[in-house]
């Protein structure tokens, strides 16, 4: 048959769900994207502390999966990527992907750290909760899969994308802020020269753009750099930039203004031979010579050229090109290319009559003179004609050469000056009027000379193209001003007398070169031009970034590159950038000169910051990028990992089925007013908690209130905050978790705190539903003191001291008042938006919850077809469960791909190893740098010097990075070469890195045995980092330990041994059912056993799922479906007789009831034995004809008993048989039921008075709504506790006589039922014989026990054996489903495969030694190893977990661990202590 | 006991747990003394009595099992 359908699956969601799936699909033949929006996987779980109900390390039991996962060959990582659209059909889907940019390649990146370490922005670490912050430059956490970091970027901060330099202010502000003010600067002159003269003179636009003006005043940029660049010139040694190799190339640039000197900067930084010619004696174009000195003064200027004198760029001033010497000679002379930045310093006239006279003197003319230090001479009444700089310098420079009347004439409004706003305060400061709306209209004279001027008022009209209101002069407002001089100012062009006709360059109708917008290359195609030449008289800052650009393009112009690619403008500014929470601080003032001293000189009018006010503006930053774009992180990888450049991308994949596993969001109570969440550091959230106890977090375990570090003596845990909620949110559902998790958080700070913490747990009712954890709430109470208070607390109160005030109700109805140290409020778990967008992209349907919608007997299934659910986003639920889920989801998505199974999976092609049996050790050490991360701290040429000392070493090398991929195929090449037998490698952790260096040493024909790790950062260069000495001595001392073993390690090999394709079910009920079906539909062989004659168990007596869809027609469907699979064989009547083998191989006798056995090979095994109702023996059950169970009711009803009809009363009696002394568990299924009969009974006759007597309504899920039901259909709930269990009575023959405490009235009450319903619990079938057979461990109450509670639900310890229903742990319909088709994902992990690679890291029994003296027997943990019919202990090697315990038990010394053996670990001791 | 005695500790540690933890130190740049060396073992099951008596008798002052 053609393959129709996709061999790969696309999980969405990191989480232990998302990752036990892809484990799953992975190890049965399917290729698998997981596709995660974090940094890395591990979702929720790898945030938590410890895991109920066993306290395991929640990161201890991810992290081997997170490895797992991370390396599997057929797993494939998007991280940071998001679903876009999914098109096509199950089978068949293309799915676009989105991947976002993590700024860090990696493939590259070694996990070293050293980006984080030099990033200077801090934001909050959301994975500690934001109690702590962490670098934009991060791990996710410590164990993160992959290991890579990523940079958290926003966008480009608004002032760096408005800066025509497009300079990173927030990066050299964040380094300011850590006082880095030498990496400040060189960051500032990355991008542009002059921090100094653009501190005082720039039109700062990244000002207008500072998203702090939203909140109160924009930040001083220009001040800030300004004071960084005054920083640098004072110090011994100013910054100048790093020169790259001569390129031996001529430059000339004409023109030393900020164009000009931009351009050489830039140029002779690449390495070019630069010569700035300028026309006048001094350098510095409109700068030195418009720019008057108190504004800009000359020694700034000059520090900053300076810096380009110090780049090797030669200047030569008094040079007119044109006139002295032409472009043409000039290229004559070798110049290559030319820059033209000789501005537009020429005034334009006004055009108005007499401007010719005596006394009209131009601005820039006056500028000029006075700033080459001529006397200039104005009178007093001086008229300034112009709104721009040039006219404010020109009037504030009349005022200091001595003029008493300086003012300025302007035609438009001062809202329309293009001044610069402060400079236009500074004028009024300085006295100097400013006429508006005013224009001259004619120059008055006086035998030639000036005496006076002609003005017209003007009114403001309707906006001209440049957006300006155009001034219209006002008829007969003529009047006239007396003067002594007028100045023009109105606007300047430039002088082309450079221009010779060499030059095949073009002018503008405007007078201004013709270029290339991007290139800014002329007509001609070596001359570049660009500033005020190109644009007209505009601003300096336009002009350093005309001359950067200009000389990008000669650089590539003279290499011969394309002048144009990729230079389009990239920077898009972040708009969505949050400003709550900050507090409003004003901007800073500088200090000013005196009006009355300054109006009298030069000196500079402003003064600058000093270090304390340029701090506090700086930290007034908000960092709105959260990556400042420092690129300090670029410098410093030396694995060349971080690209700023790079973009989102997009992606398609195609893929067979689409599992979603993204988890749920934590509710946030911020909105919870009356909790004080928000206002109060001490009231902090479960996950919050979470952070606080681990070890890793923020804390480092240290259990402290965050209001001040205190450790505190008295804790509350509020529940259900955010669950079963509809009055402050509308999440009526129970959230699962919570219960059990608060329950072990306050186990944890007890143990945390010692005995004297008062833990205390607000709760409605105790749901401490799961498998052992009644008995750990008990443990709780009883053994831990914690204590349980039931009561919904309303609010909390902040008190003195930052203790927090609870007052709550207790069941008596008296009201208490208690102070606590800190409050955690357990939060419920919300559908994730992302999951609830994600799932209306896919169509897929949603409850009223915004969670996905499944049907009890489908539970992983949505409504699309090839698309699944598992985990917290189906319903609210713990870690086991979603597990369980996972390996359910990837065992339906399978179903329909069967034919393409192993089709895009992949596999290594290995050269044969090479013998080296008899041969003498030839060792290779490879010795790490990783960066600096141990080269930095170790001396590694010594550790390498070293190793070269010790026996058998025959190559020694250190690396840079000894894992990079380049560093593969030198190993390889070594190994070869030198005929190296073993290898070495001294760098990080074997856990991380040891597979990939096994993969090498394999791919260069070594056995992958052949190898040994010495881990000389994470266990010595991290952790010695203030000892380099003694790192350094560790480091050899590591390196010869490993020497020493390697010189005893052998090769080990392990061999194939077939798989028998075929499962034996044992259990026909439901979960058996289904498992039989999961395998079968996969194409293998099933045999379900079953000891009745009738298939379907329990469920052949239940009515319906709590969802009300009914049993009877769905499961005879199914025991069709299974009668008539032709894969699976159905043994009735059939019991296990033995059974042997290990996974892959097991043989099964089975005997049917005539006595026939049956021999049956099998490679897996499920048992799904199931359990049976409980029979009581009390509130007169059996006595009494209306007293029922559950299953009878069922039955009642099945048959439609008219007993049900007529009864006018009937109470439900909780918890009969279960949460008792006997049986210590919750059954789990009884209080749904019980709700589901009650509001039947409720249908059938709604005049019905009906009571449920219970110890805690343990409705869970979105099973809560049957509860509101109940309560909402009149439903009587009396609590009773275990003390004060009710008590039935006969009265006369039939009557029924209750009596129970009321929990609200605290009295007896009686009650006359018609009927008695008891919710009988769940108890495990007497099967201890049968789990013998198959070696598989029960707990006290009977019930299988798993590999792992957590992480490993549906398998034993022992491989190859799997669990699934009721025989495991009481649980509804659904669950039992979930976990047979779990059950059969494991199963076809196995099943899938062909074969069964067994050996290595195994154990090995020397018969000879072996004294069968059950040493081993009985101390492996796995009950691996049995006695043989010879007497010798037989340990097989495909069931061996390799952990040596019996090795280091036998007494003989007959057991030896391969890899691990004595020798070889003593060798390492003895390494440790010889003497060197 | 004089000041300067600096104890040479030998710890075997399991490769899921305890070895993990000093990764873990390492990750988080915790100081220990650089005279405590780490030999990775499978399980601390694995540790022998003879490989303890062995490290004491070369020379160990403190030999630690960690799992």
């Amino acid at each position: 048959m053609a393959q129709s359908t996709t061999g790969a699956v696309m999980v969405v969601g990191g989480g232990i769900a998302g990752i036990q799936a892809s484990l799953d699909l992975a190890e049965s033949g399917y290729k698998v994207y997981i596709v995660e929006n974090e940094s890395a996987i591990g979702g929720k779980m790898a945030q938590l502390d410890k895991t109920f109900p066993t306290n395991d390390c929640s990161m201890c039991i991810i992290s081997p999966k997170l490895v797992e996962a991370g390396r599997h060959l057929n797993i494939e990582l998007l991280t940071m990527t998001e679903v876009q659209q999914v098109d096509g059909n199950a089978g068949n889907f293309t799915v676009t992907l989105r991947e976002k940019p993590r700024f860090i390649d990696l493939d590259k990146c070694t996990a070293c750290g050293e980006c984080a370490k030099v990033c200077p922005v801090e934001i909050p670490n959301l994975f500690d909760m934001g109690l702590r912050a962490k670098k934009a430059a991060y791990k996710l956490y410590p164990q993160a899969m992959p290991g890579a970091y990523a940079i958290e970027k926003k966008g480009t901060a608004p002032c760096k994308a408005s800066c025509p330099a497009h300079v990173s202010v927030q990066g050299w502000i964040a380094l300011m802020n850590q006082e880095r003010y030498e990496e400040a600067i060189a960051l500032f002159k990355q991008d542009h020269p002059f921090p100094g003269i653009c501190g005082r003179v720039c039109h700062h636009p990244c000002e207008g753009v500072c998203t702090r003006s939203q909140l109160d005043e924009p930040l001083s940029i220009m001040a800030l750099h300004r004071y960084l660049a005054d920083l640098d010139v004072k110090s011994a040694n100013p910054f100048v930039p790093q020169k790259k190799a001569p390129k031996n190339r001529k430059i000339a640039i004409i023109g030393s203004g900020p164009a000009g000197l931009t351009c050489a900067y830039f140029l002779a930084i690449d390495g070019y031979d630069v010569t700035v010619f300028e026309k006048h004696d001094v350098l510095g174009g409109m700068l030195t010579l418009g720019i008057p000195e108190y504004r800009l003064p000359r020694d700034t200027i000059a520090a900053e050229i300076q810096t380009i004198r110090d780049l090797g760029v030669t200047f030569k001033t008094g040079v007119d090109i044109g006139k002295d010497v032409t472009i043409g000679q000039l290229r004559d002379q070798g110049f290559k290319a030319f820059f033209m930045g000789i501005g537009s310093q020429e005034c334009k006239s006004l055009g108005i009559e007499g401007e010719d006279f005596e006394g009209v003197v131009p601005g820039m003319d006056f500028l000029r003179r006075v700033n080459l230090g001529e006397q200039v001479d104005l009178g007093d009444r001086v008229a300034v004609i112009g709104g721009g700089n040039v006219a404010m310098d020109a009037v504030r420079t009349a005022l200091r050469c001595g003029s008493s009347k300086p003012f300025i004439i302007y035609r438009r409004s001062e809202a329309e000056m293009p001044a610069n706003a402060e400079e236009i305060a500074e004028c009024r400061d300085e006295g100097i009027e400013i006429m508006t709306l005013t224009n001259p209209v004619r120059v008055l004279e006086e035998n030639g000379t000036v005496t006076g001027i002609e003005c017209i008022k003007m009114a403001l009209g309707e906006p001209d193209e440049s957006g300006r209101r155009r001034p219209e002069p006002i008829e007969g407002s003529e009047f006239t001003i007396e003067l002594d001089t007028l100045v023009p100012a109105i606007g300047q062009e430039s002088d082309w007398a450079c221009l010779t006709d060499e030059c095949a360059c073009s002018l503008s109708d405007w007078g201004t070169m013709n270029v290339d917008p991007v290139t800014l290359q002329t007509d001609d195609k070596d001359i570049f031009a660009g500033g005020d030449a190109v644009t007209g008289p505009a601003t300096v800052v336009e002009a350093i970034e005309a001359g950067k650009q200009a000389a990008v393009s000669i650089g590539r112009f003279l290499q011969g590159e394309d002048l144009k690619k990729d230079r389009a403008n990239r920077y898009e500014a972040v708009t969505d950038v949050p400003i709550e929470g900050h507090t409003s601080i004003p901007r800073s003032k500088m200090r000013h000169a005196a009006v009355g001293k300054r109006v009298k000189n030069f000196k500079e009018v402003q003064l600058g910051y000093g270090q304390k006010l340029a701090g506090r503006e700086a930290a007034r930053c908000l960092a709105c990028g959260l990556c400042s774009e420092c690129y300090r992180c670029e410098e410093a990888c030396l694995a060349g990992a971080v690209d700023h450049q790079l973009q989102a991308r997009e992606k398609t994949i195609d893929v067979g089925a689409i599992i979603l596993a993204p988890g749920f969001a934590p509710y946030d109570p911020t909105l919870y007013e009356p909790y004080s969440y928000a206002s109060h550091p001490n009231v902090v959230t479960s996950l919050e908690f979470e952070r606080m106890l681990s070890a890793s977090g923020p804390y480092a375990g240290h259990l402290i209130r965050p209001s001040d570090h205190q450790e505190p003596k008295k804790i509350a845990w509020l529940q259900c905050v955010g669950s079963r909620d509809i009055n402050h949110c509308d999440n009526g559902y129970c959230s699962s978790v919570c219960c059990m998790y608060a329950n072990k958080q306050a186990v944890i700070a007890k143990e945390h705190a010692g005995n004297g913490l008062d833990a205390t747990i607000f709760f409605m009712d105790m749901r401490t539903f799961g498998k052992e954890f009644d008995k750990y709430n008990l443990r709780a109470e009883d053994d831990h003191g914690v204590r349980f208070v039931r009561s919904r607390v309303h609010s909390v109160y902040p008190d003195k001291e930052d203790k927090l005030r609870i007052v709550y109700a207790t069941e008596g109805g008296n009201s208490v008042e208690e102070r606590f140290d800190m409050v955690v409020l357990s939060v419920g778990l919300t559908a994730h938006p992302a999951a609830v967008d994600l799932a209306k992209k896919l169509d897929v349907d949603l409850n009223v919850h915004g969670f996905a919608q499944t049907s009890s007997l489908a539970p992983v299934k949505t409504s699309q077809e090839g698309i699944f659910v598992c985990g917290a986003f189906q319903e609210p639920k713990d870690i086991p469960h979603s597990v369980m889920e996972a390996s359910a989801a990837a065992a339906y998505a399978t179903e329909g791909l069967s034919d393409s199974r192993w089709t895009l999976t992949m596999d290594i092609d290995l050269p044969p190893e090479n013998d080296f049996s008899g041969r003498a050790p030839r060792i290779g050490v490879f010795v790490c740098n990783c960066g600096i991360n141990i080269g930095g701290v170790a001396d590694v040429p010594a550790v390498r010097d070293y190793a070269a000392t010790l026996p058998g070493v025959v190559h020694v090398e250190d690396n840079l990075f000894t894992c990079s991929q380049d560093n593969q195929v030198n190993i390889k090449a070594v190994i070869a070469e030198k005929n190296i037998n073993r290898v070495v490698v001294a760098s990080c952790s074997p856990r991380t890195h040891e597979p990939l260096f096994q993969e090498t040493i394999r791919e260069a024909g070594l056995n992958r045995y052949l190898f040994e790790m010495a881990n000389i950062r994470d266990q010595n260069t991290w952790v010695h980092m203030n000892n380099p000495e003694k790192a350094t001595q560790k480091a050899k001392d590591l390196v010869r330990m490993a020497v020493a073993k390697a010189a005893h390690i052998e090769p080990l090999y392990q061999v194939s041994v077939p798989i028998t394709k075929s499962a034996l079910v044992v259990g026909g009920g439901i979960a058996g059912m289904e498992a039989a079906l999961g395998v079968a539909d996969q194409g293998c062989q099933v045999h379900l056993v079953e000891r009745s004659d009738l298939l379907g168990g329990n469920a052949r007596r239940l009515r319906a799922t709590w969802q009300d869809e009914p049993l009877a027609p769905w499961l005879e469907q199914v025991v069709d479906r299974v009668q008539s699979h032709p894969k699976i064989a159905v043994h009735r009547n059939t019991q296990v007789k033995s059974s042997k083998g290990s996974l892959g191989n097991f043989s099964t006798a089975l005997t049917h009831e005539s006595g026939k056995d049956v021999q049956v090979l099998h490679g897996v095994t499920i048992l799904a034995t199931g359990g049976k109702e409980h029979r009581p023996d009390e509130y007169l059950y059996g006595k009494h004809p209306d007293v029922m169970t559950h299953l009878d009711f069922d039955d009642a009803l099945n048959r439609g008993d008219e007993k049900l009809e007529k009864a006018k009363s009937a109470v439900f009696i909780q918890c009969v048989g279960s949460r008792n002394a006997d049986r210590p568990y919750c059954s789990k299924t009884c209080c749904t039921h019980s709700l589901k009969a009650a509001l039947a009974l409720k249908r059938i006759n709604p005049r019905s008075r009906i009571y449920i007597l219970y110890r805690d309504v343990r409705a869970y899920g979105f099973r809560e709504q049957l509860y509101q039901h109940a309560r909402e259909s009149g439903i009587i709930f009396i609590r009773y506790d275990v003390e004060h269990r009710p008590s039935v009575a006969m009265k006369g023959d039939s009557t029924l006589l209750l009596t129970v405490n009321d929990h609200v009235l605290q009295r007896p009450i009686r009650i006359k039922p018609d009927l008695l319903i008891l919710a009988a619990g769940i108890v495990a079938r007497d099967n201890h014989s049968l789990f013998e057979k198959f070696k598989v461990p029960v707990n006290a109450e009977g019930f299988l026990v798993e590999a792992h509670a957590k992480l490993r639900p549906v398998d034993f310890a022992s491989e190859g054996i799997f669990l699934a229903g009721l025989a495991h742990y009481p649980k509804p319909l659904e669950e039992s489903i979930a976990q047979a088709r779990a059950a059969a994902s494991r199963a076809m992990t196995v099943l899938s495969k062909d074969a069964l690679m067994v050996g290595g890291v195994v154990a090995s029994v020397e018969t000879g030694r072996c004294a069968a003296c059950l040493t081993c027997v009985r101390t492996c943990p796995y009950g691996i190893p049995s006695v043989d019919e010879h007497s010798h202990a037989v340990i097989d090697p495909s069931q061996c977990h390799g952990c040596g315990a019996c090795a280091a038990e036998c007494p003989g010394k007959a057991i030896t661990l391969m890899h691990f053996t004595d020798q070889q670990l003593i060798a390492k001791t003895d390494a440790l202590f010889a003497e060197v | 006991m004089p000041a300067a005695f600096d104890p040479q500790i030998i710890a075997f540690c399991c490769k899921y747990c305890a070895y993990a933890a000093g990764d873990l130190a390492g990750s988080m740049r915790l100081n220990y003394p650089p005279s405590v060396k780490v030999v990775q073992v499978p399980c601390s099951g694995r540790v022998d009595t003879i490989h303890l008596l062995r490290a004491i008798e070369r020379g160990a002052d403190a030999v630690y099992v960690a799992g």
